[in-house]
């Protein structure tokens, strides 16, 4: 018989562990899986990836994996504060669609002006700003009467997702675009497009803010103040309540910060890969974010490989999806099983399997 | 703008239709979190329920075979839950989410080739004498036997759970699993025949929407209605017949808003589309005053 004895310390060699674990796993079943759809599992498993870096067409897939990565990045920086502390915002596709509303809003108010040096910033700080109003609403609402956050930021995605429609279809609708839904092209007019800035390398300004939340969210972690109140408030928050933590307070921020962070994310996005704002430019990168989240173990070093190997299998999911017809689901499947087995491999993390009877 | 196109007894009856799915989940997950347990999954229980279902009532042409696979399918999803959150100790929020990003991409391959097709109709029966009342009659007597088994399911929970020993014990292990420990019980066993049997429900919910209010198989279906649910056990304060109140209510702006939207009200189909969703929020927002189970989401693990 089996058992599982909790250890004292968690084991600081199955944090490494169990993700890598997980991901061997996951291609494990995931071959079993492609097998019984009929398709040859280790060429599966080699499309999504290994072809995506190293096949004939890598040059062009290569820029692809950091333009996925990016927001995926940004986003599960931000949703990694919260989740430490056990603030569970996962209404960050939500945020991403209205970060990226208010941006383009911004930059089609001055058009045609040629102004990339003002306008260009200001849709920056439309992104956070239109991603934190967003966040505040279930924060605020938890801080003053206790409702549920995971609820009612899940609520607010669909909300965001119609108002999205309703934008796409008539407010911000392409006056010349003949009658048909989505905005005029934000990439394509020069002061408001996220351009790359390295030629053929995928890296634009999303990226290179993706890259910096990774840097400033591993220093504050752990070496700022806040940092340490987030850590304290997850493991104890009665602790934490002792040492001077104030809960409302913490609630706020970290769930403003995921906003601004989701937020930035969908305005580098609808400035940039997606170019505009149609009825659904948005692809999910708020929920996969959170298994980055997870999966990186809400560390930043780990989110921003994790946040790459998602990335590795939306583009080699899309490379299967072509050459061997692979269907799209298929992937989506294999991102949340993902998930799912590092979820079950973490019981290493914090107890051991004991051999013998139970007495 | 034409309201004199709506008909308030059309309307209630379809109100009863539109918070059915509701209130299938919601009854399950009452019964979950009730147990102590709470499973954010629920959106991926009913879209793999959904699916299921109509592929048994496709292939089979029966309806009622369909709810029975539904049932299946959504119980054989909530295991996977139970056993990351019961045997191997895993965070329950977190499980939830990925039951649910999991149930939607399973969902999505299942249902590949069945886009378009139309489900065998589901009669409905009008109940003898009693529908012929009028008014009262096609608003309550009317309806397909799902709408009075999602009520059923209500009115068995509430007996279940107030006059049976079993019910106590229920409680007993969701208000304090140690202490339901210490008195013998089986705190995972009745853990995991509850994440079923709420997981059999939502199944079932999820079929109502894609065997009789649709009804029709498209992608990610269910729309929400997963977490409406979870919303309205809050709003119902963990009681079985506020559970019923918490449904109607969502249906009824469902229901409300779709007719606006018929009559061509000047308010722009998008904003009438978020109304549920809002109402839900205003919902919690009002009635999160009650008092949840003592160890809901705690992780139970018996340490000698």
């Amino acid at each position: 018989m089996l058992t599982l004895e909790k250890r004292a310390q968690p084991s600081k060699a199955w944090v490494y562990v169990a993700p890598i674990l997980a991901v061997i796993i996951t291609m494990i079943v995931g071959g079993v899986v492609f097998a019984m759809l009929g398709k040859p599992p280790l060429e599966a498993i080699r499309t999504i990836f290994y072809d995506p870096l190293f096949g004939d067409f890598a040059s062009y897939s290569r820029p692809q994996l950091l333009i996925k990565a990016g927001p995926l990045i940004l986003i599960a920086i931000g949703l990694s504060f919260g989740f430490r502390a056990g603030i569970w915002n996962i209404g960050a596709e939500g945020q991403y669609i209205m970060g990226a509303l208010a941006a383009a809003a911004t930059g089609l108010a001055f058009y045609p002006m040629e102004a990339r040096w003002l306008i260009f910033p200001l849709m920056v700080l439309a992104g956070l700003a239109g991603g934190m109003v967003w966040a505040a609403i279930p924060a605020f609402l938890r801080i003053r009467f206790k409702t549920n956050e995971i609820l009612v930021s899940l609520m607010l995605v669909y909300v965001a997702e119609a108002i999205q429609a309703s934008m796409a279809l008539n407010l911000l609708r392409n006056p010349d675009g003949h009658g048909f839904p989505g905005s005029r092209n934000l990439s394509q007019y020069p002061s408001s497009a996220n351009l790359e800035l390295i030629a053929n390398s995928g890296v634009h300004w999303g990226v290179m803010a993706a890259l910096t939340a990774v840097i400033f969210a591993y220093f504050i972690l752990a070496r700022h103040r806040f940092g340490f109140d987030v850590r304290l408030a997850g493991q104890s928050p009665r602790a934490a309540g002792f040492a001077g933590v104030d809960a409302g307070r913490l609630v706020f921020i970290c769930m403003l910060i995921s906003g601004a962070l989701a937020g930035a994310a969908g305005m580098f996005e609808v400035s940039g890969p997606a170019g505009r704002v149609s009825i659904d430019f948005n692809v999910g990168y708020g929920f996969t974010a959170i298994i980055v989240a997870f999966l990186g173990r809400l560390h930043p070093v780990g989110i921003l490989i994790a946040g790459l190997l998602m990335a590795l299998t939306y583009i080699g999911g899309e490379l299967a999806q072509l050459s061997l017809g692979l269907p799209g689901a298929a992937i989506q499947l294999f991102q949340g099983m993902l998930l799912f087995f590092l979820l079950a491999v973490d019981v290493m993390t914090s107890y051991r399997i004991r051999f013998g009877k139970t007495e | 703008m034409d309201f004199s196109s709506i008909n308030p007894i059309l309307l209630l009856a379809s109100l009863m239709v539109a918070a059915t799915p509701i209130i299938l989940a919601a009854a399950g997950e009452l019964v979950v979190e009730r147990a102590g347990v709470l499973n954010l999954g629920v959106e991926g229980m009913m879209i793999t329920g959904a699916i299921t279902g109509f592929i048994a009532t496709v292939t089979t042409g029966s309806p009622w075979i369909g709810f029975v696979a539904a049932a299946a399918g959504g119980a054989g999803l909530s295991l996977l839950f139970a056993f990351l959150t019961q045997i191997l100790l895993s965070n329950q929020v977190a499980t939830g989410l990925a039951l649910t990003l999991f149930g939607l991409g399973l969902s999505a391959l299942l249902g590949q080739g069945y886009n378009g097709i139309k489900a065998p109709e589901f009669p409905r029966i009008d109940i003898p004498v009693i529908s012929e009342i009028p008014v009262l009659g096609p608003i309550l007597f009317s309806h397909d036997p799902m709408v009075y088994v999602g009520i059923g399911i209500v009115a068995g929970i509430w007996y279940f759970l107030r006059y049976s020993r079993a019910g106590l014990v229920l409680r007993a292990v969701g208000e304090n699993h140690e202490a339901a420990h210490a008195l013998g019980y089986h705190v995972i066993r009745i853990r995991v025949l509850a994440i079923m049997f709420g997981g059999a429900c939502a199944g079932l919910g999820g079929a109502y929407i894609s065997l009789v209010r649709v009804p029709q198989w498209t992608d990610g279906m269910t729309a929400g209605a997963g977490w409406i649910a979870l919303a309205i056990v809050v709003f119902a304060s963990w009681r079985p017949w506020r559970l019923l109140i918490g449904a109607y209510l969502f249906g009824g702006v469902t229901v409300l808003q779709l007719n606006f939207q018929a009559a061509g009200i000047a308010i722009p189909v998008e904003y009438l589309a978020m109304s549920p969703y809002i109402a839900t929020i205003l919902v919690l927002v009002l009635m999160s005053a009650g008092r949840a189970p003592g160890s809901l989401g705690k992780i139970f693990h018996a340490s000698r």
